[in-house]
């Protein structure tokens, strides 16, 4: 593999991992503060970019604007459902609101498959994102090498939001300690709307950046990419931000690297094998606090 | 009531269901939608008990039951083709040299599939039971989704048969002469289920309830939870790998894709709806769904109309939408299904007809309020 | 009265990160003797039965049983390093069973926040205890062929419920209990298991003089009744005083002083840590 070859790997592999980080930070925000494994949401990914879809093919919106009502789209289908299956389980038992959420997925793909078919439908082009660029002698489409730009400062925007504002430390108390944050007067379920807001932003963006350089999108084609992004937040530590991003850049570089080698086949199944590993020797993920339970 | 009183009840209940079964036999042919989900339905049975075996009554939040029915599903069908018919099913790649001249009979094949999930069961529980609940579910579910990348991947293709899959999966045969093949599943799956019930009433069954209830107390009882935890994984595994099998006679084909991670979800949502914990819950919710959703439900799929006015919403994938929204309704309001975490008795049914518990649990909270 | 060992724990050590939870703690509880562990909150009392009974590996020390090493530990690991505690190189083997191990030694406890097994009834929760001992594998188990020794676990949980006044309420389900006899049912369940020794965590929390003066006679009953020895938590000085016969006090994980009640109730220490306090 000459010098070009590599580099042009590895920013493939940066940019899919970015957009795996933006999808794991809203796993690991869920999980965070709800200590919920939110299965629906690589379907609400899959529904964002039907959302595009919708607005440039068939209400032909231009794509700036197309772009902004896919995040306004998604974010209201994310809180809805928070609303809808979740916070009725509040005081539920995990297992419940854990399987609310898995039918939540099941309703999601049902519903794209009934209302799109099962068929592929081509994504909308946006032409400025697909244009090539070179830098050296490493050719690449625009998508692909802002991609990672955009991940890291919606990161350090993200990051700086929780640190430094009062909704940030807000959700920092309230994943510390549910109970003891709604003592302490935080509007729980305010918390909790904003948490799912974020998620689905950083997910209406990862689809745009997933689905621009891809051909089509399927009811299912959330599903996958939905599951490695879970893998990538628990490698990171579910919980941690910078764990997310880190693992989604670790999953999406090793990936690139694997279907470069020829073993395209068991990409996937390396994401999952590297699961169980981690989980194995270190449950808590890279950066993920431990925590025991209280006898 | 008397001991001897359930025992008969159990016995005409027992006839009753047998005399049903019969009619559904007797009065159909070989095309209808009644045995066709009836068979499917048993066979949803046996995944979704085993399933609750381990979710509902061990308390371990496992994603996997696709995973493990597809290797009871494979190891059947490899171990049972025909040797005349394995030439055309592996046209492409061409068999395995073991495998050319192998095809056991499919009693032999049933246990052989649910041994080989659960020696699987073995191998992966040591280190993904270790995991505490949420990661579990995901290492379960992770394995599910390898188990269904492997059998499609190229270097097993002489024995899997890669993308293309296994056809020609002997179908059930008539037994001992004059048993009629529509009937094997059914015995089969009662088989099982009867094992299953009985561990669960067992003192196992109940170090398994305890697990679920509170691990630590569990422990501090004496109960060795590696141990435990192994057992109850490896036997709902084996009864998940001998439901694959089971599926994979009835289909007569078997893909990769037969096992997506949607089949843990649905079998899972009969665990549910039939109440968590619950085996009779399972047994009738499995029918039930497995009705509502091959046949009930079916009319959804299909355009409809009143005269000239074409009925809104109806047609090709309405009834999933529909039945997940059923699903959701169960999930959120209705969380205990069907039977709760109880088992079906004859003094319950009598106590649910006669009021009668309503009045026990009142004596029940007069007598606790007195001080000694 | 000759002095016969049921446990020994030397020079105990337990530390989460950088705290120390416990320092250092050395006590033996003897046949027959019921023992009160005391202490202000956060003094590492329930630290110390979780060691016992090895729900945490202690960080440094011993424990035995009847004279017998059941678990030992030396820092060691990333711990080497950061291990604030006394007698670093006293111990030098690594032995650390789970504890149902423990259990099977002759060990049970109750837990500080009730830990019973909620949705199951009176009977099954103790029924359970029973099953540690069974000698039928799972399949001769399920197929009902271990039908003797099923019988003979049924009759054992009924006479000790029958014992412990719980036989009335056999069939309730186990969290519809008043919460006393929560209280009773977990030490029921103890002692199913066939314990030399019972570790009591606050066996009187949340109770009103009168009930807890019941659990005090209750204890001293079981302990004749069953040939025990006790270990107990508990904050009710009334019980303490009225029941241990000798007591140990922990502040800041440290063992502050040790004797009979009246000792214990003089010391200047103890005073000063707790019962000045009180």
């Amino acid at each position: 593999m000459d010098l070009t070859t590599f580099l042009s790997y590895c920013l493939t592999g940066i940019s899919i991992g970015g957009i795996y980080a933006l999808i794991a930070i809203g796993y690991t925000m869920v999980y965070g503060i709800l200590r919920l494994i939110n299965f629906a949401h690589g379907d609400i990914f899959m529904m964002a970019a039907y959302f595009m879809i919708f607005a440039m093919v068939d209400f032909m919106i231009p794509w700036y604007l197309s772009i902004v009502v896919v995040v306004i789209a998604t974010v209201i289908l994310g809180v809805v459902i928070e609303k809808v299956a979740y916070k009725p389980l509040r005081s539920a038992p995990r297992m419940s609101i854990m399987i609310s959420a898995i039918g939540v997925s099941y309703l999601l793909q049902n519903t794209a498959t009934y209302l799109f078919s099962a068929l592929p439908k081509s994504y909308p082009s946006i032409d400025v994102l697909n244009k090539r660029i070179t830098i050296g002698d490493v050719s690449t489409s625009l998508v692909t090498f802002i991609t990672p730009i955009i991940t890291i400062i919606a990161v350090i925007l993200l990051l700086m939001l929780i640190k430094h504002t009062k909704v940030g430390m807000a959700m920092r108390a309230v994943s510390k300690d549910f109970e003891t944050a709604q003592l302490m007067g935080i509007k729980i379920n305010d918390i909790i709307s904003i948490t799912f807001v974020i998620g689905c932003f950083l997910a209406a963006l990862g689809s745009i950046l997933y689905f621009t350089p891809r051909p089509s999108v399927f009811p299912l084609s959330g599903s996958l990419p939905g599951l490695k992004c879970f893998i990538a937040a628990v490698f990171g530590g579910i919980g941690s931000i910078p764990g997310a991003v880190v693992g989604g850049f670790i999953i999406g570089l090793s990936e690139t690297f694997i279907k470069a080698a020829g073993y395209s086949e068991f990409s996937d199944v390396f994401t999952f094998v590297l699961l169980v590993v981690v989980l194995m020797f270190r449950p808590t993920g890279l950066f993920g606090e431990k925590m025991a339970e209280k006898v | 009531m008397t001991k001897k009183t359930k025992l008969i009840c159990s016995v005409i209940a027992a006839a009753a269901l047998i005399v049903l079964l019969i009619c559904s036999y007797e009065l159909t042919d070989s095309t209808s939608m009644l045995r066709s989900v009836l068979q499917l339905g048993a066979i949803y049975a046996l995944a979704a008990v085993s399933m609750n075996l381990l979710n509902g009554v061990t308390g371990l939040f496992s994603l996997g039951q696709a995973g493990f029915m597809a290797v009871g599903a494979y190891t059947f069908a490899i171990f049972t083709i025909p040797v005349d018919k394995k030439a055309g099913v592996y046209y492409l790649y061409g068999v395995a040299d073991g495998l050319a001249d192998i095809a056991l009979p499919s009693f032999v094949g049933l246990i052989i599939a649910g041994l080989m999930a659960a020696v699987l069961a073995a191998i992966i529980g040591a280190p993904v039971l270790r995991l505490k609940s949420d990661y579990f579910a995901i290492a379960t579910l992770g394995f599910a989704e390898i188990v269904r990348i492997l059998v499609a991947s190229s270097p097993f293709n002489r024995i899997t048969n890669g993308s293309l899959g296994l056809k020609a999966i002997p179908g059930f045969q008539d037994l001992f002469g004059f048993i009629p093949a529509y009937f094997v599943p059914f015995i089969v799956v009662a088989l099982c289920i009867a094992f299953i019930v009985l561990l669960v009433r067992s003192s196992y069954g109940r170090a398994f309830k305890a697990i679920r209830e509170d691990e630590i107390a569990a422990e501090a009882m004496g109960i060795n939870l590696a141990k435990h935890k192994r057992m109850a994984f490896i036997i709902s595994s084996f009864f998940a790998g001998i439901s694959g099998a089971l599926l994979a006679q009835f289909l007569g084909a078997v893909q990769s894709t037969t096992f997506p991670l949607a089949m843990t979800y649905n079998i899972l949502l009969i665990v549910v709806i039939g109440g968590m914990g619950s085996t009779t819950g399972s047994i009738i919710s499995a029918f039930l769904v497995t009705a509502a959703k091959e046949w009930w439900l079916r009319f959804l799929d299909v355009e409809h109309y009143i005269g000239d006015f074409k009925v809104p919403f109806m047609r090709t994938g309405f009834r999933m939408v529909v039945f997940s929204i059923i699903l959701m309704v169960v999930v959120l309001f209705w969380r205990k299904g069907i039977m709760g975490n109880k088992e079906f008795s004859w003094d319950g049914l009598y106590n649910f007809f006669t009021g009668k518990k309503a009045k026990k649990a009142a004596k029940a909270a007069e007598g606790g309020s007195i001080v000694e | 009265m000759s002095k016969e060992n049921v446990l020994k724990v030397c020079d105990l050590t337990m530390q989460f990160g950088g705290v120390v939870a416990v320092n250092n703690l050395s006590m033996e509880v003897n046949k027959g003797e019921i023992i009160g562990l005391i202490g202000p909150n956060g003094a590492g009392k329930t630290t110390v039965f979780n060691m016992v009974t090895g729900v945490y590996a202690p960080t440094n020390g011993a424990i035995y049983l009847n004279d017998k090493l059941v678990a030992e530990n030396h820092p060691h690991g990333k711990m080497k390093d950061i291990y604030n505690g006394l007698n670093a190189g006293k111990y030098t083997g690594v032995l650390a069973p789970t504890p149902d191990k423990i259990t099977k030694m002759g060990v049970a406890r109750t837990f500080q926040n009730i830990r019973l097994f909620k949705e199951l009834t009176v009977f099954e929760n103790v029924l359970i205890a029973k099953h540690m001992n069974i000698k039928a594998n799972i399949f001769s188990a399920a197929l009902m062929i271990n039908k003797k020794e099923e019988k003979l676990m049924r009759e054992e949980t009924m006479e000790l419920l029958r014992i412990l006044g719980l036989e009335k309420n056999k069939d309730d389900i186990s969290s519809s209990l008043p919460y006393g006899k929560q209280r009773h049912l977990e030490i029921a369940r103890a002692l199913a298991t066939k314990p030399q020794l019972l570790l009591l965590d606050e066996p009187a929390a949340g109770m009103n003089p009168q009930e807890s003066d019941d659990l005090m006679h209750f204890v001293g009953r079981i302990r004749d009744d069953f040939d025990l020895s006790i270990l107990m938590i508990e904050h009710h000085m009334q019980v303490v005083m009225g029941i241990c016969e000798r007591i140990y006090v922990l502040d800041y994980g440290t063992l502050i002083a040790e004797g009979n009640p009246q000792e214990v109730q003089s010391n200047p220490k103890v005073i000063e840590a707790y019962l000045g306090v009180d």
